[in-house]
């Protein structure tokens, strides 16, 4: 136990002094690697802007109450499209998540030196790109609208359903899958009676899971014109109307709640 | 005698109204979200071309002729996420403490709940979107955004896994005589501290990852030179762009999860 003698009495630490110094020294790193940063994004701030955004905010609430209810009349579209999107682009992301997990899994992949890299490649890529910039990308290609949101969600989720259904698949139990195979069933079977069984309220947690966050996700596809209730929020700010853009921010909340609620609920009832 | 009974492996969800019920309704929905979706078959033929100069503009990737201003945007997106990872937990605490069950008066835990849902609802994006019309254009929005996002992650784990902290340790610094800031010190902090760092690196690799989309809006990081790239057809750009994004990100998940696993 680290003890310090001061004078006569001992005094107790929680950590020796070696150790101590260290976690003084990451500290200061830190610190200082903060410090630096701060000022880089200091020097390109214009600070004149900032010391008046309370003005500007507190200007900003105002114009925005009350919202505009009869706006509600337009807004049914463009949610029925983000919840479609979200929808269609989770039901597309876990359809193409479902081979590649087992692909990407150590024990169902067919080769560990060729194929799971390229399935590991995939998930990575397709985690790493915000679904945002999947939008930004398919807009200039397949036009605006809700086709390229779908997409863009399907692809971003690909990888998340994957990397978490193959860590799933990883962590089945070999006893049943030994079961099937002792019965002397073939591969297809194997998957189909061995391992798919174990792995489904997995997969339908994911699934409803990641739908919950596609919902957030596809409410500002929009921004970048891919479609959705985002369309409509960035059009209103564009023409500052600030009452239609607190209604929308309203039914965004809604949605979002509702969604959540939702997915606890199912999640609730499989686990 | 009878037929041969054959085995019939049970079905996802017992009860047969529901199941139908709910196969019934999916269909349902899924055809009418395929119905109303307007698809522009014209569009997506003439995007075709363009969608294989994309793909062909990774064989090579154009690093070079915008190189200033993809350097400039890649650090600018590095800056603005340790900025707002620091501020973002620096605030998270507090109202992680607040949020804890086990720690903190009803009142206060409300608020401190109420506080955490709102930050937690709405994506960075939007955020930033107001904090761009509120504080200028300028990596300051993205930080603002960044940070608000941050502390509903971090602050909603920090309060659960306090909420799950081991109560005879707490107790047992309590009956030495510890005031309050040294039962945190001494109890809680030790308790919480390498699951909470683990998670300071994921969310510093999430932020980073939100810096890169945050130019769309005007909130500083790599996002506007992509935006620009794109609107411009400079596909090469693009896609040196995107490379250098999953790249990084890469660097940063693998050397978090290699700090975690240090750490635990």
């Amino acid at each position: 136990m680290p003890v310090t003698q001061s004078g006569t009495t001992k005094l107790w630490q929680r950590r020796d002094r070696n150790y101590q110094i260290t976690i003084w020294a990451g500290q200061f790193i830190v610190v200082g690697i903060f410090m630096y940063c701060w000022k880089l994004v200091s020097d390109v701030t214009e600070w004149y802007f900032v010391l008046d955004a309370p003005r500007i905010a507190a200007d900003m609430a105002e114009r925005m109450l009350p919202p505009k209810w009869s706006y509600m009349e337009t807004l049914w579209r463009p949610i029925w499209d983000t919840v479609a999107i979200a929808t269609l682009g989770t039901l597309m992301a876990v359809i193409m998540a479902f081979p590649i997990a087992f692909l990407a899994a150590r024990n169902t992949t067919p080769s560990q030196v060729f194929v799971r890299p390229v399935a590991l490649f995939i998930i990575v890529s397709s985690r790493s790109i915000n679904s945002l910039l999947w939008a930004l990308m398919l807009v200039t290609i397949l036009g605006p609208g809700v086709f390229a949101g779908v997409i863009a969600i399907g692809l971003r989720s690909i990888g998340f359903c994957a990397k978490l259904l193959y860590e799933a698949i990883e962590e089945i139990d070999v006893n049943q899958v030994e079961a099937v195979t002792a019965t002397g069933a073939s591969g297809p079977q194997i998957l189909n009676y061995g391992i798919v069984p174990q792995i489904l309220p997995a997969f339908a947690g994911i699934s409803v899971f990641r739908w919950d966050i596609n919902i957030r996700e596809s409410a500002v596809l929009g921004l970048v014109g891919a479609g959705g209730i985002g369309l409509q929020l960035s059009s209103s700010i564009d023409t500052v109307t600030w009452t239609q853009v607190s209604l929308i921010l309203i039914v965004i909340l809604a949605t979002v709640i509702v969604s959540e609620w939702v997915s606890a609920k199912v999640r609730h009832s499989i686990i | 005698m009878s037929e041969p009974r054959t085995w019939k492996r049970p079905p996802f969800i017992q009860n047969p109204m529901l199941r139908w019920g709910l196969m019934v309704g999916g269909v349902v929905y899924l055809g009418l979200a395929f119905g109303t979706m307007e698809v522009n078959w014209g569009r997506v033929a003439d995007g075709l071309p363009r969608a294989q100069r994309f793909a062909a503009s990774f064989l090579p990737p154009d690093f070079v002729s915008k190189s200033d201003d993809i350097a400039s945007g890649i650090f600018e997106s590095l800056w603005m996420t340790v900025v707002s990872t620091v501020i973002g937990i620096a605030l998270s605490i507090p109202v992680g403490l607040g949020a804890a069950r086990n720690l903190s008066p009803r009142p206060v835990y409300l608020f401190s709940r109420g506080v955490l849902a709102v930050s937690r609802t709405f994506p960075e994006i939007i955020i930033a979107l107001f904090a761009v019309k509120v504080f200028g254009f300028g990596p300051f929005a993205g930080i603002i955004a960044l940070s608000i996002g941050s502390i509903g992650f971090y602050g909603k784990l920090l309060a659960e896994d306090i909420e799950d902290m081991d109560p005879t340790q707490a107790e047992a610094v309590k009956a030495t005589g510890g005031g309050w800031f040294q039962w945190l010190n001494y109890a809680v902090q030790p308790q919480v501290m390498p699951r909470m760092i683990g998670l300071a690196m994921y969310r510093f690799d999430i932020n980073f990852r939100e810096s890169a989309v945050l130019g769309i809006v005007g909130a500083g990081g790599i996002g506007a030179t992509l935006l620009t790239s794109f609107d411009r057809y400079e596909f090469t750009t693009s896609a040196a762009i995107l490379l250098i994004i999953i790249g990084l990100v890469m660097v940063v998940e693998y050397s978090s999860g290699y700090v975690r696993k240090w750490v635990q």
